[in-house]
C-alpha cells in the first residue's frame, strides 16, 4: 500500500468515493441485521422489559462518540507532526459525525433513563463527561469556522482536539472512579459480558453498522472539503 | 412495546432521522459538484 501516495488530497479524492460506497453498503446491511437481531431474536429483558431495546443504539452510539474523537485527535496529531494537509481535512470531516453520535448517545440515554431511573437527566459523572464531549466537538468545529486560513485552522483545532482527548478515558472510567447512577460496563475486553449472547450480538452488529456509517459519512465529507480547498 | 413505545420509538426514530439527514446532505453536496 502506497501510504504516502494517498497522503495527497488529490490522489485520495477518488479513493474516498470508493471507500464511501463500500462502507455505506456495509452499513445498510449490518444495520438491517442488527435491527433484526435487536427486535426479533433478542429476548425481552426480565427487569427492564422492552425499554432495554434502546441499548442496541445507545451503547454503539456512545462507543462511536468516543472512538471518533480518538481517531479525530489521531489525525490532528499527525497533521501537527507531519504537516500533511489531508490530516487536518480528515479531522474536520470526522467532527460533525462524532458530534451527531454524541447527541444520539445523550438522547437515547435520556429516553432509556426515564423508564429505568425515573428521570431523563441527572448530573452524574458519565452523563456530564459525555455532554462535555459534545461541547468539545462543537468547540472544534466553531474554532475551525472562526479562522479563515485553513492551515491555521488545522493547527489551532488540532491543539484543541489533543487537549480534549483527555476527556475520553474520563468518560470510560467515570463509572469506576465515581459513584454514578449510570451502571458499569456490561461489555469489557477483560471479562465475560453480563448479558445474553443474542443481546450482545445485536449490540456488536449495530456498532459495526455505525462504524461503517461513520467511515462513509467522513469519506463523503472529506471529498467536499478537498473540493472546497482545492 | 409493553408501554415503552414512546421511549423506544423516540430513540430509534430520532437516531435514524439524524443519520438520514446527514447522509442526504452529504450526498446532495456530492452530486451538486
Amino acid at each position: 500500500m502506497k501510504w504516502f501516495w494517498y497522503a495527497s488530497p488529490q490522489t485520495f479524492f477518488p479513493l474516498a468515493r470508493t471507500i464511501a460506497l463500500w462502507a455505506g453498503a456495509a452499513a445498510v446491511l449490518l444495520a438491517l441485521a442488527g435491527l433484526y437481531i435487536g427486535f426479533f431474536v433478542a429476548p425481552t429483558d426480565a427487569q427492564q422489559g422492552e425499554a432495554y431495546r434502546i441499548i442496541f443504539i445507545h451503547v454503539p452510539a456512545a462507543w462511536m462518540s468516543m472512538f471518533i474523537y480518538v481517531v479525530m485527535a489521531f489525525w490532528a496529531a499527525l497533521g501537527l507532526a507531519l504537516n500533511t494537509r489531508l490530516s487536518g481535512m480528515m479531522a474536520a470531516a470526522l467532527a460533525p459525525t462524532g458530534a451527531l453520535f454524541t447527541f444520539i448517545a445523550l438522547w437515547t440515554g435520556s429516553l432509556w433513563g426515564k423508564p429505568t431511573w425515573g428521570t431523563y437527566w441527572v448530573w452524574d459523572a458519565r452523563l456530564t463527561s459525555e455532554l462535555i464531549l459534545l461541547f468539545l466537538y462543537f468547540g472544534f468545529m466553531a474554532l475551525r469556522a472562526a479562522i479563515e486560513d485553513p492551515r491555521r485552522a488545522d493547527r489551532a483545532s488540532a491543539l484543541l482536539a489533543l487537549v480534549g482527548v483527555v476527556n475520553v478515558p474520563v468518560i470510560y472510567y467515570s463509572v469506576q472512579w465515581w459513584n454514578t447512577l449510570h451502571q458499569g460496563a456490561s461489555v469489557s475486553l477483560t471479562r465475560a459480558p453480563s448479558m445474553a449472547k443474542t443481546m450482545l450480538a445485536g449490540m456488536l452488529v449495530m456498532a459495526l453498522a455505525f462504524w461503517m456509517y461513520s467511515v462513509a459519512a467522513a469519506m463523503l465529507r472529506v471529498r467536499g472539503i478537498i473540493r472546497e480547498r482545492g | 412495546m409493553g408501554g415503552y413505545g414512546w421511549y423506544v420509538w423516540g430513540s430509534y426514530g430520532v437516531t435514524f432521522a439524524c443519520l438520514l439527514v446527514e447522509i442526504v446532505v452529504l450526498v446532495k453536496r456530492e452530486t451538486k459538484n
